[in-house]
This record gives C-alpha cells, structure tokens and sequence, in this order.
C-alpha cells in the first residue's frame, strides 16, 4: 500500500518534471542549449547508474564504461544511417551488443580484481576506441557525421527514468543482494550458493546494455560521434567514475544527484574560462575531504526521508 | 553400507605445495549426529571444511554426501546439495543488515525470473514477503528477532557467531559445519551456545559437525568426536574414550604418560 503510494508520487513529480521543461522550453524560457544540457543530464544519469550497479553494488572496479558507451553509440548510428533501421530498434541493437561484448570481457576479466581488474577494463575501453578508430564504415579517423538527431530530451528522459527504476528493482531482489554478497564477501557469498562469477557477468552485462543505450540516446542527439578519448575513450570513462565516486558507489540517489550536478556545473563554469578547470578539481577535492564516502554514502534519498528532514526543520523551526 | 551415513569422507588428502594439511582422513558420519573436530592447532581441521564445502582443492580422495559426489565441486554447488558452514573468522555481510544478510542466503531457493525482479511483479513480492518471513523465523531461532534491521557489523561478537548459525540455517541444511562457535565467547554465551546447538540439532533433525577448542562445551555436546594431529585422523569415538586414549592425549600434552 505504502509502496504504491510513494510510486505515484514519484511518477506524479517525474511528470511534473517533464510538464515544466517542455512548458518553459514553449515559452522560451528555456533555449535549446538549456534542452541539451538537460538531456546530456539524463543520459549520464543512465551511465553513472549502470556503472554503480558493477562498480557500487558488486564492487568489480571497472573504468571501461566508455567503450560499452561507444558500441552503442557507433552500432546504433551506423544501423539508422546505413541501413534505416527505425530508431528504438537500433537503440536495443546497441544495447544488445554492449550487453554481449560486456560477457565478453566480463568472463575472462572478472577473474581479475581491484586493481588489475581496473587496468583490464580500461584497456578494454582503449580496444574499442582504437578498433572505431580505423573502422572506415563509421568514419574512422574522421568521426561518424550525418547522425540523424532522434533523440529528443523526452526519450532521453523516459529511458533514464527506466534505467534508475530497473536498476533500484534488481538491486532490491535476490539477483541484486547476490551481487552485494559478492562485494561483501566473495567466499561467504560462496558458501551460501551464490555463484559469484555468474553475477559478476550479470552485473557486467546489465551495466553494459544500459551504457549502451545511453551511446545510442548520445549519437543521436549530438549527430556526430568523435572518436577521442574525452568522448569515447578513457576521459569519458574517468568523468563518468568521478560522476559515480561523487554521488557515492552504491547509492543510486547519489548518482542521479551527481550525474546532474557534474554535468551542469561545468556549463556554468563557462564564465570563469581558464579558471574552470581549476574551480571543477577543487570543488571535487572538497568534497572528498568533506565527504569521502561520496555525497550520499551508499544511502538513498527516499520521499520519507525528505518528508522526515522538512518535518525536522519546521519542529527545529518552531522552537527557536 | 554407504547410504546408512549422510556424509562420507575416503583417505582424503590437501596438499599445499610440500605439505599435507589432511593426509588419508577418512570418517563417515550418520544422519542427525551431532559430532565434533578436534585437534592441537595446525592440525587440519578447517582444511577439512574447506574441503567439503569446496573453497579448498581436494588433492586426491573422495567426499560424498548422500551418495552424491562432492569432490572438487564448486563451493557454491556443495552449497545446494544442503551443506552449510559458518567460519571461524566470522564472515558476515558486515555492512549490510541482519536481515539482509539471511535473506541472501534464501537465494538457492528463490523461484522467480529475473525479468519478475526487474519488474516487481506480483510473484516477486509475494516470494520476497516469504523470504523476508523465514529470514525473521531463522533469526528468532537464534534469539536475535529485535536486531533485524541492524547492520550486521554493528553487533557484538557473540551476536555475530548467532546471526551467521542463522544465516546457515537459511540454507535449510541438512549438515551445519560449525568453524570453532564459541571462540571468544564468555562462558556464559558458550552455554547458551551448547543449548542453542542442541536445540537445533533435536528440532531441524540435521547433522552437525563443529571443530572446538573448548573442551567442556565438546565434551558436553558431542556424541562422536575425531581428533586430528598433523593432518592425520588419530583417534575416533565417544568423548568418554577419547578422553583417555593414548595418542590423543599424547598429542595434547606431548610425551608419553608413563
């Protein structure tokens, strides 16, 4: 019952959500370079999210993230563009190759860990660049141009929506407390029955369909695929960590919060040109000092909580 | 001959590199004993539960429960077959709740697709509402009802050895290994462990089988007990015989008595 509730609730604020971009975008109030940032914003959020679910939940430390990203991204577009493939579908192709070759590297890289795993994943990432690279059929060297735009900021918002509610429902099943027994403790986990390579693979795998969907949503919104390491390589892999290690590993509030700020607040940075990339390092090494275990540290912002906190504040309120 | 006893251990050996922690044990125990492990330190007795729970290598020798062959298969299929162990440096989900740490052990049970997980539906929930009721049934069993929604790491010592009996028990095992229960417990904890031990032997009907230093609490609750020295199985029998065998005291205190 309770959870009914609270499930209208959010859909009734996440469409509010979208009734008052769309309103202010018909007024003007919003400029199609606000729309932008706003579904860049979404499209991170469905990064940082299926990273935390590898990265967070089942503790396997990948930095690869980007070339799951880029599969979907280039896979989607060279179908739409080449072959006319209708754009959903292209989406789930894109997803789905991201999901297979995230079997791929996951069956034989998962033996590794921490930090070998790390240094697998990332050259994996590098793998993938490099073959796009000197791909001719999507560019090559040039990039991947003439991407029709498809993605519009609803679909980028519905997916994201999707992602963070399908990742927060297997995250709360056995599926999902089977992979936090592999963080936890990999031979208790063990000796409970939990195989706990075939939830690495699984949480490998998830994570990478999502990030490859987000490539997909990505291609197709920007209409051209660039392939350097800040877009598809180990930058973007790193910006999308940051993002997750930000909004904390194994909170999914955490990653949609940090998702959003870390995409916002280099664009209002813009205005203190050089200093930018000092201001957005220092803001990061600030928060780290002052709350290493991320912005919500493995905790979840839930509408109870916020009621809680507002009840406080007018209790705390009334007595002074 | 094999189908009277549950578990089945053949001229079992572990070697790692040049030496031989557990050298030809055999031992066979009955459905429903409630046996002990014993041994001077060193002697190989966690060896052996690594062995039979599959998180060591056996390196040559049989181990069959139920006349299902255990040998060599993965921990987390041995797991299925109805063995559940606890450690002796206690493993628990620490930064997860109690709860939670029982109802992960649910999971060789769980009925519903993935697809049900993802989406919530119907069946899940009413599985999850199941899971979570036996997670609270096992936790009362070990007296630990009200600290269900604790962080597991959070509890006492003595608690955290109780949470993880439970969170075996989740496996509805039909043999409980017990890695050394009432290390660092007072004795007061220990004698509310010795009944807890009975009481879930006499109610589950399972076989339990423990390695302890305590010899009061072994002898107290064992009917059978093994005494292991370097690797080999010296001595088997009641705790009474045990008591005054030759070679298990010999092991104990060195020399010869004579």
């Amino acid at each position: 019952m309770k959870n009914k509730l609270t499930g209208l609730v959010w859909t009734a604020l996440l469409a509010l959500v979208y009734a008052a971009v769309r309103f202010l975008e018909g007024r003007g109030v919003l400029l199609p370079y606000h729309v932008q940032i706003l579904s860049l914003c979404c499209i991170n959020i469905i990064l940082v999210v299926s990273l935390n679910l590898i990265n967070g939940f089942t503790g396997q430390f990948s930095i690869g993230h980007a070339g799951f990203f880029a599969i979907g991204a280039y896979l989607s577009a060279y179908l739409t563009v080449k072959l006319q493939v209708p754009f959903l579908a292209a989406v789930l192709c894109g997803a789905l190759l991201a999901g297979v070759s995230g079997v791929a590297v996951g069956l034989p890289a998962l033996r590794l860990r921490g930090d070998y795993l790390a240094i697998a994943t990332l050259g994996f990432g590098e793998i993938i660049r490099v073959i796009i690279l000197n791909t001719d059929a999507v560019g090559g060297a040039r990039g991947f141009s003439g991407i029709p735009k498809y993605t519009t900021f609803g679909l980028a918002y519905l997916i994201a929506i999707i992602t963070v509610v399908a990742i927060h429902n297997f995250v709360s099943s056995d599926f999902g407390r089977a992979c936090l027994a592999v963080r936890e403790d990999e031979i208790a986990a063990e000796s409970l029955g939990v195989n706990s390579t075939y939830f690495k693979v699984l949480a490998f795998a998830l994570g990478a369909s999502f990030a490859g969907a987000a490539g997909a949503l990505f291609s197709h919104y920007l209409q051209y695929m660039a392939p350097t390491a800040s877009q598809i390589g180990f930058l973007k892999s790193i910006d999308i960590l940051i993002m997750l290690v930000l909004g904390g590993l194994g909170s999914l509030t955490g990653s949609v919060i940090a998702a959003i700020v870390l995409t916002i607040l280099p664009e209002f940075l813009r205005g203190f040109a050089e200093y930018r990339m000092v201001i957005y390092p220092l803001l990061l090494i600030a928060v780290m000092i002052y709350r290493p275990a991320g912005l919500m540290a493995g905790r979840e912002l839930s509408l109870s909580s916020l009621l809680a906190l507002g009840k406080g504040a007018r209790t705390h309120g009334q007595h002074s | 001959m094999a189908s009277t006893a549950e578990l089945m251990v053949n001229n079992l050996c572990v070697q790692f590199g040049g030496l031989k922690a557990v050298d030809e044990v055999s031992f066979a125990l009955k459905p429903q004993t409630l046996a002990g492990l014993i041994g001077p330190n060193g002697a190989g007795k966690t060896t052996i539960f690594n062995a039979l729970t599959g998180l060591c290598p056996v390196s040559s020798g049989e181990i069959s429960f139920n006349n299902q062959r255990l040998t060599n298969q993965p921990a987390h299929t041995i797991a299925r077959y109805g063995i559940a162990r606890t450690f002796q440096n206690i493993r628990l989900f620490k930064n997860l709740t109690v709860l939670d740490n029982l109802r992960i052990a649910y999971h060789k049970n769980r009925r519903y697709s993935l697809l049900c997980g993802l989406f919530h539906s119907p069946a899940f929930q009413r599985e999850e509402a199941q899971i979570t009721e036996s997670a609270k049934e096992a936790l009362a069993l070990v007296g630990l009802a009200d600290k269900a929604d604790l962080l597991a790491g959070c509890l006492p010592y003595g608690e955290q050895r109780r949470v993880e009996i439970a969170r075996a028990l989740m496996l509805s095992p039909k043999l409980l290994l017990l890695d050394e229960p009432a290390a660092g417990m007072n004795p007061q904890e220990t004698q509310d462990l010795l009944e807890l031990i009975r009481e879930l032997r006499d109610n589950l009907k399972i076989t339990i089988l423990l390695i302890e230093h305590d010899m009061k609490l072994v002898m107290n609750l064992c009917e059978k007990l093994f005494v292991l020295d370097y690797g080999h199985l010296i001595a088997t029998g009641d705790p009474k015989s045990i008591q005054t065998d030759r070679r298990v005291v010999e092991a104990y205190l060195g020399g010869s008595l004579n």
